[in-house]
């Protein structure tokens, strides 16, 4: 009898996976050069596989969740990432000393540095991702723009390579016409990229997405696109394995977002029919093709009204978002990941993707919608985490612990799948309403918010959907509720209120009484009474 | 206990008394109601009256003290009504000096204005640089810049001056 493994898809349908016999190494540890909610995701999917999952830090990080979750752990320098998540040799030492087989990167951070990627191959340590030739091919955007060209895959009109002074802007863009795009050359994550409209702008937003790319990738080329208005933003997950096989995992959409950082995605798109996520796909596989890639990866694409498509980047490495198309296609994606890595070929074909079900992300910020979505670092004083039916939740922190302010904002991340979209939001707007986070301010509101939009009800989405977005309306479901409430806490609480007011109707004590211990004061007096 | 509540703007007087058996008789503009109150923990209670159950939690951890009930979250403000001290003045000046100050801890990167420079309504003033973003800090008004406290490469702790627009 012939061994098969099933991959259970929640609606009776299964992507079946015939077990292939080839040459493979199989990992008994793997190091994670990452921190935050991917950190713990990985080494979530390395327990599962029976993996030991090794953890570094920075200074900053000794009591962060991914550190208390590890086997293993190796502090690799100051809270700067500089010093210490981008520092390949602290990194490649705390390799060498657990004896990992193998690296697995993230996103952001060290993820699409191809130094690093060969760096591990030259310690003959595997890094879990794609060769340090595609990862150079497809990382400087405005080479991959080159070799997209070259390979007849539709991109936006721009430069394909960095521009030199303020004065060759100037004349680019009035050449192929306001407005414009800045793009930082080995950027991503919205950073080093600025709108401009008209010359007069274009000075100061090139300096300044010069000064942003050059401090969040040590690199400041900043190359030109012409910005194309309220496009959506769909990108396409491929899977490739080191045997020449490539698919498509259909496509997401993320065009709500924030100064071009993604804030909902959801798979599938409600603008893509099937014909469109056949053509994307398509195109999808053969930009990957053309530079070899190897592992997860994603082509993203601008889209307009009339449904044409055009390359915007590939990302070499696992997304944010990727939970959604793990909903939808009933795939691991970081299991994939490792069993790529571990020279396995891909055991099912195109055909046998199908999507199932609707999946929506929120990416929960400690941020602060009332002050302009400042960011919002400190301590968790109180967390309530939403479950039930169809909710995941990617989380890297936990209560008592503070957000430190050196690294990205993103707390967790909030997933919801049902049967279909409406389902799917339904799902997570009732999760919203269970998820509380105290002592720092974060974006959850934004999310009910655009939830209940009617806008997003519909799927009518762009890049434009939170342009000008009003901020949330005062609840008023429950003023009288809330009103009793206040009431009662202080009632119960007296010299917790907060306003350093005290009934004078107390029994038992004087208001001149010692605040040393109200939880001794209410608790004699309900003990008392 | 006599409590001035206000929710969002909304004041009510409440009146409670703590009752035999553990419930509060509750009096709300008038009406009574009788209160099942289970205390889940310092920060959360369970509240059954009239048939309507609904937990309340509070977070004051912040200036703003906020109510959060079924996920919604009001901002609550309690006074005793025969106490002076809790009263809040209120600071509602549009007109005259604004300060801006740091909303969080940063770096400052850039100052695009000088003191004494006019400057208009969400016209960027300086670009503060926190959790890898660089912000714009925007002046709130028509006027003239007065002052500028923060220099370019300097570090800011949240609450910290940054400058006056007059």
């Amino acid at each position: 009898m012939k061994p098969f493994v099933f991959v259970p898809h929640l609606h009776g349908r299964a992507v079946k996976i015939k077990p292939v016999a080839c040459k493979r190494q199989n990992f008994n540890k793997i190091l994670i050069s990452n921190r935050g909610e991917i950190a713990v995701r990985i080494i979530r999917a390395c327990r599962e596989m029976g993996i030991s999952p090794v953890a570094v830090y920075s200074e900053a990080d000794r009591t962060a969740l991914h550190v208390r979750k590890a086997d293993e752990a190796y502090a690799i320098g100051p809270a700067a990432a500089s010093g210490s998540y981008l520092n390949m040799d602290r990194i490649l030492d705390a390799a060498k000393k657990s004896g990992a087989e193998a690296i697995h990167p993230g996103y952001g951070f060290l993820s699409e540095n191809e130094k690093f990627a060969q760096a591990c191959a030259d310690a003959g340590i595997k890094f879990i991702g794609p060769t340090p030739h595609s990862m150079q091919q497809m990382g400087s955007k405005t080479q991959a723009r080159l070799s997209m060209e070259r390979a007849g895959v539709p991109i936006v009109p721009g430069t394909s390579t960095a521009v030199r002074s303020s004065a060759e802007a100037v004349t680019i863009a009035v050449k192929i016409g306001y407005p414009i795009m800045l793009k930082a050359a080995a950027g991503g994550g919205g950073k080093g990229m600025r709108l401009v409209n008209e010359t007069k702008d274009l000075e100061s937003a090139l300096q300044s997405a010069q000064s942003e790319a050059l401090r969040a990738f040590g690199d400041d080329s900043v190359y030109i696109e012409k910005a194309i208005i309220n496009p959506r933003h769909i990108e396409v997950q491929i899977l490739a394995d080191e045997h020449g096989n490539t698919l498509y995992l259909g496509e997401r959409e993320c065009s709500i977002q924030r100064r071009h950082q993604k804030v909902i995605e959801e798979a599938p798109s409600p603008f893509v029919d099937d014909e469109m996520r056949r053509r994307m796909g398509e195109t999808a596989v053969l930009a990957a093709k053309a530079s070899g890639y190897t592992n997860a990866g994603t082509i993203e694409f601008l889209a307009d009204a009339n449904k044409n498509f055009y390359f915007l980047e590939m990302n070499t490495r696992l997304q944010v978002e990727h939970p959604v198309t793990e909903f939808v296609t009933g795939l691991d994606l970081v299991h994939w990941q490792i069993r790529i890595a571990q020279g396995e070929k891909l055991p099912f074909a195109q055909k046998d993707v199908q999507l199932r079900g609707h999946a929506i992300e929120c990416r929960v910020y400690a941020e602060d919608p009332e002050n302009n979505f400042f960011p919002s670092p400190g301590i968790i004083t109180k967390l309530g985490e939403p479950s039930g039916p169809g909710i995941r939740v990617d989380s890297g922190v936990y209560e008592g612990w503070k957000v430190p302010i050196d690294y990205d904002p993103l707390l967790a991340k909030l997933i919801g799948f049902g049967t279909d979209r409406q389902q799917a939001a339904a799902k997570l707007r009732r999760a919203l309403d269970e998820y509380f986070v105290g002592g720092i301010k974060t974006n959850l509101a934004l999310f009910k918010q655009i939830l209940d939009d009617p806008r997003f009800i519909e799927g009518n989405l762009s890049t434009a959907f939170l342009n000008n977005y009003p901020k949330p309306p005062e609840p008023t479901g429950n003023i009288e509720s809330a009103t009793i409430a206040a009431a009662l806490f202080a009632a119960i609480h007296p010299s917790a209120n907060g306003n350093g007011v005290s009934p004078q109707s107390k029994p038992n004590e004087t208001s001149s009484s010692a605040p040393s211990s109200s939880w001794k004061r209410s608790a004699r007096r309900e003990a008392l009474q | 206990m006599v409590y001035e509540v206000t929710i969002n703007g909304h004041v009510k007087r409440v009146e409670l008394s703590r009752q035999n058996g553990g419930g509060w008789l509750c009096s709300l503009e008038g009406r009574e109601v009788l209160l099942d109150v289970q205390v889940i923990n310092p920060d959360v209670v369970s509240i059954v009256y009239e048939g309507k159950s609904f937990e309340a939690r509070k977070d004051y951890s912040s200036a703003v003290h906020r109510i959060w009930i079924q996920g919604e979250s009001y901002a609550a403000e309690v006074n005793d009504p025969r106490s002076f001290s809790g009263r809040k003045k209120r600071a509602g000046q549009e007109d005259g000096p604004r300060r801006l100050t740091a909303p969080m801890p940063g770096k400052i990167v850039r100052v695009l204005l000088e003191e004494a420079s006019e400057v208009e309504a969400g016209q960027g003033i300086m670009v503060i640089e926190a959790m890898k973003m660089q912000n714009e800090i925007k002046s709130p008004k028509n006027g003239r810049i007065q002052k500028i406290q923060a220099q370019a490469g300097t570090s800011v702790n949240a609450g910290d001056l940054l400058a006056i627009v007059e």
